[in-house]
């Protein structure tokens, strides 16, 4: 079992001609995910080919519009590889078309442009993940991003992280001893986003294929704090964290444009805190993310 | 991006929200002429030569002089100019004053306080607005946190709606002291809607005026301005590049910025090489729990190539604090042979003098660990992060 995606979520690219989103469509398309459209305003009618988990070539048709190839195609998912300044732009036309999730990797979307989608966005019967954000990954049944697929295995823990790169090294360590993935969500590094932490810890709660979680957050905001209110209050099943950024100097912002502690808000001690406070166990080092995991089953 | 004072007032003026007159200078003979204009201008024998610096803290610093009269005016400015104002945001060396502004003195009834600022939590840019003006706002809202009023912008119309311009205004008492109390309020809202409009056109992600200020004839007044800008919005301001003041920005995380790079200097000695920012920052955490200090934080992105890997190599081995260094890599995007060309480049030119420990992880390893191999480069490799932190901590205590 899993959340948001399986085998049968079926695939629009924006972005699909572009450099990141060639590359990164192929290796989807490679693991088995089925992309089964692309979008690029200009390029439609052209065909991107690639090469399947069946070693078989794969044909998947451009188009000009989302809507046009939501209607022609069946896709109900779109992934978004679209340069920063025009990706909230290709947010509100996935929307628009009728997708029922919007999942977008783009890093460096202005924060004003954010707020707008947000908004177009609430209340709506809409999913967005991300942006600046690894994706999403059904581990032997369909991938959406631009993780290392080969590193996820089949299995019953739920990850969600604000970071990418983080979240392939734990998710090797949980692979590495025996422990497969139900599905890894990257949240995003942004300070305005889509599904926060609570989102998706109410998504895995409620998936009977999710055993238990793991989830890796960062210095800034407080989204962690709400996630262990709501653990506190709702959880059913163990968690365990890490916080990234325990030696992270005030008011600088360190890479992500979310992690920054400012004012002396936002700092990994009291997140840590927090989330001990709800019954979480947090590894006390990124090498014992794993094993930290591991020792609630 | 931070920009200064007077950039800041220049950007309200165009806005149409209303700003002491005054003029920035860059030498004490400036200051004078400027100051003697003001004088003649306005009548008053009052001005005010401020330290232009990034960091807040300015007045109780000492970087901001109420003067009478021209001369007083270039004798403040000889003082302030090539002097090290020391802030509680500048850190103990302080930083160097290169730029004045010279503005005129007004009668000041009340000093307020007007920020807008990402509310990350409700999604929404937030008015924070307080009678407590003229004071660090980050101890108003810690120690009175009720004094500190609140209204979110609607992202659709981009503003507020009446009433909560009223709340705010009434709020504040605005009128109180006011001989027109009813004008008072009115331009007051029109201050508010003018903001906002700014704040959004101007992809800002700090604006703050503290003080705002109420003055005796019971006009309103900008009297300070602090504008931040949205890094991730600077493709669509080509004039910031005219904005930035290089002398503010730390050298070092200038340089790797314009190499497309994220670094943040550190104060400690093990220079850290990394991909992505969550694992940046874990690293560092890393190398702290197993008792040494990292240097930075250098992330080099997904998709960084082999001249910006080897750039930001180069960076790390030209610092002199360091005394180790660690290369951390889990390659989704980042294929491990692009970092290892990198490193191989730049130590081709630099040298390599200190303890060098390599961990590769993810697409392309086996090409990335063949390349560093056959370097003849004298690098510990590790198989996993905390092997890698042990190692360069027991290389760097030592040497």
């Amino acid at each position: 079992m899993s959340v948001l995606v399986d085998k049968n979520t079926r695939v629009v690219v924006q972005g699909l001609t572009g450099s990141a989103g060639s590359f990164h469509a192929k290796q989807c398309i490679a693991y088995g995910t089925q992309i089964v459209a692309g979008v690029t305003p200009g390029r439609g009618g052209e065909t991107f080919t690639a090469e399947g988990a069946d070693k078989k070539p794969v044909s998947v048709p451009v188009f000009d519009t989302v809507a046009e190839s939501v209607k022609k195609t069946g896709a109900d998912v779109s992934c978004i590889f679209v340069p920063a300044l025009g990706a909230a732009d290709a947010i509100l036309e996935a929307f628009d078309a009728g997708c029922r999730l919007i999942v977008c990797i783009t890093e460096g979307i202005p924060v004003t442009d954010m707020i707008r989608v947000r908004r177009t966005l609430e209340g709506q019967p809409v999913r967005l993940i991300g942006p600046n954000c690894p994706g999403i990954i059904t581990p032997g049944a369909c991938k959406i991003g631009i993780m290392p697929g080969h590193i996820h295995r089949p299995g019953p823990i739920g990850v969600v992280s604000r970071s990418g790169t983080l979240t392939y090294e734990a998710v090797g360590q949980l692979t590495a001893l025996g422990l497969g993935q139900s599905t890894c969500i990257g949240i995003g590094g942004d300070p305005v986003g889509g599904l926060d932490f609570v989102d998706v810890l109410q998504l895995f709660n409620e998936d009977p294929g999710t055993e238990a979680v793991m989830m890796m957050g960062e210095i800034g905001g407080n989204a962690e704090e709400r996630a262990a209110e709501y653990i506190k209050k709702h959880m059913k099943k163990p968690v365990a964290a890490f916080i990234a950024g325990t030696t992270a100097p005030p008011g600088k912002r360190m890479g992500h444009a979310g992690a920054i502690i400012s004012g002396g808000k936002g700092t990994a001690g009291d997140k840590i805190k927090a989330l001990e406070s709800a019954g979480v166990k947090v590894a006390p080092s990124p090498a014992d993310m794993g094993t930290t995991l591991k020792s609630l089953l | 991006m931070k920009i200064h004072e007077y950039q800041g007032k220049q950007i309200f003026e165009r806005y149409g929200i209303p700003v002491p007159r005054g003029e920035a200078c860059f030498s004490a003979e400036e200051v004078e002429a400027a100051a003697k204009r003001l004088i003649e201008a306005t009548g008053n024998e009052v001005v005010v030569v401020k330290a232009q610096i990034h960091a807040g803290g300015r007045g109780k610093g000492g970087g901001v002089k109420v003067v009478k009269g021209a001369a007083a005016a270039r004798a403040a400015a000889e003082k302030l100019l090539g002097s090290r104002l020391v802030t509680h945001q500048t850190g103990p060396e302080g930083q160097l004053v290169q730029r004045l502004y010279v503005e005129q003195g007004l009668d000041i009834a009340r000093e307020l306080y007007l920020g807008l600022v990402v509310d990350r939590e409700q999604r929404r840019i937030v008015f924070m607005a307080s009678t407590e003006g003229g004071v660090e706002i980050e101890k108003v809202a810690e120690e009175t946190p009720e004094k500190i009023l609140t209204e979110h912008v609607d992202p659709v119309s981009g503003g507020l709606a009446g009433y909560q311009t009223r709340k705010l205004g009434f709020g504040l008492e605005i009128g109180k002291g006011s001989p027109t109390p009813k004008e008072t309020l009115a331009e007051f809202s029109k201050i508010l809607s003018k903001l906002a409009v700014l704040f959004d056109k101007e992809d800002c992600s700090l604006c703050e005026i503290n003080p705002l200020i109420v003055t005796k004839q019971g006009k309103i007044v900008a009297l300070d301005s602090k504008i931040n800008f949205d890094d991730n919005a600077a493709g669509r301001h080509k004039e910031w590049s005219g904005l930035m003041d290089k002398a503010e920005e730390d050298p070092v995380e200038l340089e790797a910025q314009e190499a497309g790079l994220n670094y943040v200097s550190l104060d400690g000695d093990i220079g850290c090489l990394v991909n992505g920012a969550g694992l940046a920052m874990a690293t560092m955490d890393i190398i702290k729990y197993h008792g040494g200090k990292p240097a930075n934080f250098l992330d080099v992105g997904g998709g960084a190539n082999q001249e910006q890997v080897e750039k930001a190599f180069r960076m790390i081995l030209s610092s002199p604090k360091v005394k180790g260094i660690f290369v951390n890599i889990f390659g989704g995007i980042m294929r491990c042979d692009v970092i290892a060309e990198g490193v191989v480049a730049a130590t081709r030119g630099l040298g390599l003098k200190v303890p060098l420990v390599v961990r590769l992880e993810g697409t392309n390893v086996e090409l990335g660990k063949k390349i560093l191999n056959d370097s003849g480069l004298k690098i510990q490799s590790a198989d996993s992060m905390a092997d890698g932190a042990k190692k360069i901590v027991a290389a760097v205590s030592g040497v």
